[in-house]
């Protein structure tokens, strides 16, 4: 899971407007008004039949453990239409009395299809992440928007080497990647470096030791419990670490960064330190809301 | 459309006659910002009442800290719902603040370091409503919650109490802060559930 | 506080715009800065989105989601630029 950042919680219920029986097609803004270099734009959610900020309705397929406190759902949804990898969807739940909260979790797949995977880390004080690992179930509806977001993303059109540096649960949109690279038997280059607090924290475990290969580095860090006889003492990442194991700067390879915030931020310096350029390095943090 | 979520209910809500429509209670403390959180050094701090025509009182951190301050027991409320009873704070009453000060304008505009901006009623910030409070809990005010001083006007939503405020300039309209002029109310008052503009 | 990439808003501006925003440059007001919306630092535990360039920290632009409407603030952007 990522990014359950742009979060919204709403107590009364939706109003009138926010229907699409009629099926109308309202994709214009208008400028409610302008005040010095500002520029203020209202508006009622779109709501045309096609776009990527309608909400669909998807049906749980199926839930699997990933660790102790995340689990893998997935869900089918009719005119989803695939996604690029490492994109996100937005999920919304609506309590009886109208109540809705909505957040954003990456897509752990990747490719054409209606079927999408997600994979949920459970907060404890959470509102939304503790339903959608413990109580959500296969045939449960769930509302969803997307595919969001077209820039941390990677296309098997893509030559340069790759680079991917996934914190806890931020494993979830560069797993997405590695699997249409797999899938796509691109050529190019990929390396993955995998920080967790111990074993039992890892996600797709056995497929990502299924994919590791000569093409396919896999590094892992594990920052408080490493597994038996693991020769390294648990720590966390750091710019030495960064430097010998991930792909050099001179390789120019796109490097994909996704993680808690604090982690993200660390990782990003460091890599334009050791002389990544900023450009080349795209970074998705997630926060503690959900 | 929209589909009920089997199974799901949002966060415990309760009947409680202390918390206004929409609010739910919670026991922490949530710390909401739009931006970095300013360290500000009590050595360099400073706040300032100004009416329009520059500052026309200052008061440094051992000025301020010499000024009579009361004990604070309120309930908060913040705008995105969440609310918490019985919160203890000490600060400096804004009636003691603006005791010096002549104005004819009836609305004020709250700063802070770091740039945010609040409109408050000036008759909301006098006549025992308001604080510039400096300890919550009987600990000196975190830095995330506004330390080392923030506005404390607990009878209206949470954002017009401006963490880390350095100043309150007296203004002839009520012209819109930062939330204000992005899509929240001009007024806040939690009881009439005034959220949006 | 914490804050996220600019990624985290696609959901909130496909309610406006049929576009891919995130993907938008988007000059600084501030310094100058032009960069796409998707590297911008959003501060999202906050009554709205706060989108502040990532290179002065200025405010950019807020996202404020009534129950009804969704309202987008731009005071810091004097351009933005997406490629058709």
């Amino acid at each position: 899971m990522a990014i359950p950042g742009v979060s919204s919680a709403t107590r009364e219920a939706r109003p009138a407007h926010d229907r699409r029986e009629t099926g109308a097609r309202v994709t214009g803004a208008h400028v409610a008004g302008t005040r010095e270099t500002g520029t203020q734009v209202t508006g009622a959610p779109a709501r045309s039949g096609r776009s990527v900020g309608d909400w669909k309705l998807g049906v749980v397929a199926a839930t699997r453990a990933e660790t102790p406190s995340a689990r893998s759902i997935l869900i089918d949804v009719p005119g989803w239409g695939g996604n690029v990898a490492g994109q996100h969807v937005d999920v919304r739940l609506t309590a009886p009395d109208g109540y809705t909260a909505v957040r954003s979790y990456s897509v752990a797949t990747a490719g054409a299809g209606d079927r999408i995977e997600l994979a949920v880390d459970k907060l404890p004080t959470g509102e939304v992440s503790p339903y959608l690992v413990e109580e959500l179930e296969p045939g449960d509806e769930l509302e969803l928007r997307g595919p969001l977001g077209g820039w941390f993303v990677w296309r098997p059109t893509q030559p340069e080497p790759v680079q991917l540096i996934a914190g806890g649960s931020g494993i979830v949109p560069l797993m997405a990647m590695l699997r249409a690279h797999a899938a796509s038997g691109s050529a190019a280059p990929f390396r993955l470096l995998y920080s967790v607090r111990a074993p039992e924290d890892v996600f797709f475990r056995d497929e990502l030791e299924a994919l590791s290969s000569p093409s396919l580095d896999i590094t892992w860090v594990y920052t408080r419990a490493a597994p038996v006889g693991w020769t390294t003492s648990p720590g966390r990442v750091t710019p030495e670490l960064l430097a010998a194991t991930t792909l050099p700067a001179r390789d120019a390879p796109m490097v994909f960064v996704c993680g808690p915030t604090a982690f993200v931020e660390s990782v990003a310096t460091w890599l334009v330190e050791i002389g990544h350029p900023a450009a080349s390095v795209k970074t998705e943090r997630f926060g503690g809301l959900s | 459309m929209g589909i009920f979520t089997r199974g799901f209910t949002g966060r415990a809500r309760e009947q409680n006659p202390n918390l206004p429509p929409g609010q739910f209670l919670t026991e922490g403390f949530p710390v909401l910002s739009a931006g970095p959180t300013p360290r500000i050094d009590t050595a360099t701090w400073e706040f300032t009442i100004s009416t329009g025509a520059g500052a026309v009182q200052r008061w440094n951190w051992d000025e301020f800290m010499a000024l009579p301050s009361e004990e604070i027991a309120t309930d908060i409320h913040c705008v995105t719902r969440w609310s918490k009873l019985g919160t203890t704070w000490r600060g400096v009453s804004l009636d003691t603040l603006f005791a010096g000060v002549e104005t004819t304008n009836e609305y004020t505009m709250v700063h802070s370091y770091g740039g945010y901006t609040t409109n408050v009623p000036l008759e909301d910030l006098t006549g025992g409503k308001a604080w510039v409070a400096f300890e919550f809990d009987g600990e000196p005010l975190a830095p995330e919650h506004g330390g080392p001083a923030r506005l404390l006007v607990p009878h209206l939503y949470f954002w017009k109490s401006a963490k880390w405020v350095r100043g309150i300039e007296t203004t002839s309209d009520d012209d819109p802060g930062f939330w204000e002029q992005n899509g929240y109310h001009l007024y806040g008052d939690p009881w009439r559930e005034q959220r949006y503009s | 506080m914490t804050h996220l990439d600019g990624n985290a808003l696609a959901g909130a501006l496909a309610e406006l715009f049929l576009g891919d925003m995130t993907l938008a440059t988007g000059t600084c007001a501030g310094c100058g800065d032009e960069a796409e919306l998707a590297r911008a630092m959003v501060y999202a535990d906050a009554p709205g989105l706060v989108v502040r360039c990532s290179r002065c920290g200025d405010v950019l632009m807020t996202v404020v989601r009534s129950p009804a409407d969704t309202r987008v603030s731009m005071p810091g952007i004097t351009i933005l630029t997406l490629l058709r």
